[in-house]
């Protein structure tokens, strides 16, 4: 038997193909958004201006961004009031969920007696107390603030609660090994842990929080100077001004995408150099 | 003639009323030595390591440690059977985790967590985080964050049960060149009777159902052993005599079929 040592050293070809096919891939995961969306808002217009649809129906597209930049103004500043109202309701959220679910993590009994409260607040439909805290509250604005606080809230303390308590088991018990204290525990082990489960739980719940911020003046029918989005579609509506509706709503999912894109990029900053729901492959 | 380090008098472990998963084990560890345990899975070797190590309370018996001389963070190290690392930390804060525990400042800890690093040959990794290491290379990680306190006893829980053939050959050879270079007590649980033969002064074949021990056997090679030892006659014939001790143990059911 002969044993041949390869040590020949050739520049290998480079797979040419796999790089463009790369390339390719980068372009269009954004080319490809964005050709559709223009598609579709070009054949909304085109439709609207070939069947002669009234205004009052539906507006076209750019009818409603004349009307965006025409009532910009106003609209601005009960974008403002929704920007504060949901962030807000979501950082208080976040205080609280996690503030009472380290709670429930470190403690069952504590976790046993309140989480029914927890539970029942989140079960009970957000419009269905809204009235009542409208009642009991005096200014609008903490009254809004709570029914937007109420949607958010749940999801971050699930999600620190479970978290708290998805560390491994085997590295529980290198920190008993090694003496750690409560807090050590706290800092090093568990906090890290939920990182994950707590990222998630942020991107529903800042959804979530605007959408409680909508539906809360919505009910609230709240009107005057110091409104939101939601209380100038009512306004259009009532009005019959369909464009500015439309305007307003556009507004509002600006809102979302902006939470979502915001949360997404703090998720990927937090967990994108080890946990593997971040980390990119390569193909 | 080497003191006693470890003592375990008439030690038993229960789960729930019916699994009796360690009985009365009574056992001498003295200081230096390399002990195997070695069975088939339930037989309780890794159920008393834990208990060794304080992870689990014993249900009767004592286990006495004799008190260290020197002052160290941690006497007693203990390697899992996964690598058990944090993955959000780099290899360097990974290894340096035991001495932060105990409070030693970062810029203290530095010398002492980079000569555990190279130790087991991974300082170019130091600012890596584990997903980006190979099986083996994690091993090395959790081995040098045992060292790191300069423990006198390592407890290792099937460590390189995980790892290919090579790997783990590479792997036995690292920690016998540790244990002596650092004058350690190990506790080495595992299932291979090659392993056990190879690594250790002396093995201890447990029986399962309940979990106690078989046969307490001295191997009688010069030990450290080299890899030549390992292709050896004389491996055979101890491994031989390990393998026969071990299946008289065996129930008829713990064979897999």
């Amino acid at each position: 038997m002969s044993t041949t040592l390869i040590t020949e050293d050739h520049a290998a070809p480079v797979n040419t193909e796999q790089l463009a096919r790369e390339k390719r891939e980068k372009l269009l995961s954004w080319l490809m958004p964005v050709v559709t969306l223009s598609t579709a808002v070009a054949l909304w217009e085109w439709v609207v201006w070939y069947y002669a649809i009234p205004k009052y129906l539906i507006p076209a597209p750019s009818l409603i961004a004349q009307t965006l930049i025409k009532d910009g103004p106003s609209l601005m500043v009960s974008a403002w009031f929704t920007v504060k109202l949901t962030f807000f309701s979501l950082s208080l959220a976040i205080i609280g969920g996690v503030l009472l679910g380290a709670l429930f993590a470190l403690s069952r009994p504590i976790e046993m007696s309140l989480f029914p409260f927890a539970v029942i607040l989140q079960v009970t439909p957000v419009v269905a107390i809204a009235p009542l805290i409208l009642i009991y509250v005096d200014s609008t604005f903490a009254a809004l603030l709570i029914c937007a606080w109420i949607v958010a809230f749940f999801p971050i303390l699930s999600g620190t609660v479970i978290g708290l308590r998805s560390a491994d088991h085997n590295l529980r018990d290198l920190f008993t090994l090694y003496r750690a204290t409560p807090w050590q525990r706290l800092r090093y082990l568990l906090a890290p842990s939920a990182l994950p489960q707590f990222m998630s739980a942020l991107k529903v719940a800042g959804g979530l929080s605007l959408i409680g911020a909508v539906v809360a003046e919505f009910v609230a029918g709240a009107a005057g100077q110091n409104t939101g989005l939601a209380s100038r579609i009512i306004e259009s509506s009532f009005r019959s001004e369909i464009p500015r509706m439309f305007a307003a709503l556009v507004l509002v999912s600006m809102l979302g995408i902006a939470i979502f894109a915001l949360t997404t990029w703090a998720s990927r900053r937090v967990l994108g150099h080890w946990h593997e729901s971040e980390i990119r492959r390569e193909h | 003639m080497n003191p006693a380090i470890i003592q375990m008098d008439r030690v038993s472990r229960r789960f729930g009323k019916m699994v009796l998963a360690v009985d009365k084990m009574t056992l001498s560890i003295n200081a230096g030595e390399f002990v195997s345990f070695l069975g088939p899975s339930g037989c309780g070797k890794s159920t008393a390591l834990k208990m060794i190590a304080g992870l689990l309370p014993v249900t009767a018996g004592t286990i006495t440690i004799t008190p260290s001389k020197e002052k160290s963070e941690q006497d007693l190290a203990f390697v899992f059977q996964e690598p058990t690392l944090m993955p959000w930390a780099t290899v360097f804060n990974n290894v340096y985790l035991p001495l932060r525990l105990a409070g030693v400042s970062r810029s203290e800890a530095m010398p002492r967590v980079k000569a555990a690093i190279a130790e087991v040959g991974l300082s170019r990794f130091a600012t890596s985080y584990p997903r980006e290491l190979s099986g083996g290379m994690k091993m090395r990680v959790s081995i040098a964050r045992a060292l790191v306190t300069r423990p006198r006893i390592l407890l290792m829980d099937e460590p390189f049960a995980a790892l290919d053939e090579m790997t783990r050959s590479k792997l036995n050879n690292d920690v016998v060149r540790l244990a002596k270079d650092y004058g350690l007590t190990v506790i080495f649980v595992t299932h291979s009777v090659f392993e056990a033969v190879y690594l250790s002064t002396r093995v201890i074949v447990m029986a399962a159902r309940p979990g106690r021990v078989a046969a307490d056997l001295a191997l009688e090679t010069a030990w450290p052993r080299n890899e030549d030892w390992r292709v050896s006659p004389a491996f055979s014939i101890e491994a031989r005599r390990v393998s026969a001790t071990l299946k008289g143990t065996l129930h008829v059911d713990d064979i897999d079929h």
